[in-house]
């Protein structure tokens, strides 16, 4: 609804909204991840590094998987089993997933002995333990739709241990149509949302600076302009 | 008919393992962990190409 009468607001658009569940998230929002810092233009000078290139090496094999997988899933086996391109494209969306997981565990060893929960990162931190741990869930059900006889095999050798640690009632391993659908739809969502909250996280904190380069953090702590002028009250 | 037979015989072959001791890895499974130790170690010591020009 548009505001028509009344004067102008003297406060700053950032201000406003104080009584409305919209305005304090507007609010919030642009507090945590001002557009600034949602879509930089520049890094600091320490991530023009290979140390820093394999999460987003890790998100580019994840759009492979998703493109890839989204047309497996639309032609189905019958199709990727016995035609020339379905070949292709199983062997891509297996390659996206082999790459996926060595970016993301060379990200995590990297990122483990740079200690990148420093600085209020902790969130960043926990949320790529979480994307790793609901990716290898999303691959085991992968492995379980090869519809061949190492997706049998692996099947029938884990509904064992499914049914011994109580969960086989909801998920069966031996059941196509239900590891079917969380492969192709809960899993990948989850797998999605973990990772975008995980980037946009990177982007409200910054990247992690090196060990040596924690005392000059202040590009990331303040974006341009907003730093404080005694540059002694920085962490 | 004979050719799925024949492809399906093909994939089930264990393929090639090594063993020391008590451990024992696929040929696959160490071939990848040993890529992925080489691509940590070249991350640290390969230089950034066009890196000095950044700001």
């Amino acid at each position: 609804m548009n505001r028509h009468t009344g004067p102008a607001p003297e406060t700053p658009d950032l201000e406003t909204g104080l009584y409305t569940w919209t305005g304090k998230s507007r609010r919030w929002l642009l507090k945590q991840l001002p557009p600034e810092k949602l879509l930089p233009e520049d890094q600091p000078s320490y991530v023009a590094s290979w140390a820093y290139v394999f999460g987003m090496g890790a998100v580019a094999a994840l759009i492979f998987i998703i493109g890839s997988g989204v047309v497996l899933s639309l032609n189905g086996p019958q199709w990727y089993h016995v035609s020339g391109l379905g070949h292709f494209l199983n062997s891509a969306h297996l390659w996206s997933v082999e790459l996926f997981f060595m970016f993301m565990v060379v990200h995590l060893w990297l990122k483990f002995w740079m200690a990148a929960w420093r600085g209020g990162r902790v969130l960043t931190w926990i949320t790529g333990m979480v994307a790793f741990l609901v990716s290898i869930v999303t691959a085991f059900t992968g492995y379980l739709l090869q519809t061949n006889f190492d997706s049998q095999w692996i099947a029938f050798e884990a509904k064992d241990a499914l049914n011994a640690v109580g969960v086989g009632a909801w998920f069966n391993v031996a059941n196509l149509g239900q590891v079917f659908m969380w492969h192709i739809m809960l899993l990948p969502l989850a797998v999605g949302a973990v990772v975008a909250l995980h980037v946009v996280l990177v982007r409200a904190h910054g990247v992690v600076p090196p060990l040596d380069a924690a005392e000059t953090d202040a590009q990331l702590k303040y974006p341009s302009g907003s730093a404080p002028e005694n540059e002694a009250d920085q962490p | 008919m004979h050719e799925l037979l024949r492809q399906a015989g093909r994939a089930i072959t264990p393929g090639t393992y090594f063993g020391w001791g008590e451990v024992t890895i696929q040929s696959g499974n160490l071939v990848i962990i040993i890529a992925m130790l080489a691509l940590f170690v070249l991350a640290l010591l390969l230089p950034f190409p066009g890196g000095r020009s950044r700001k």
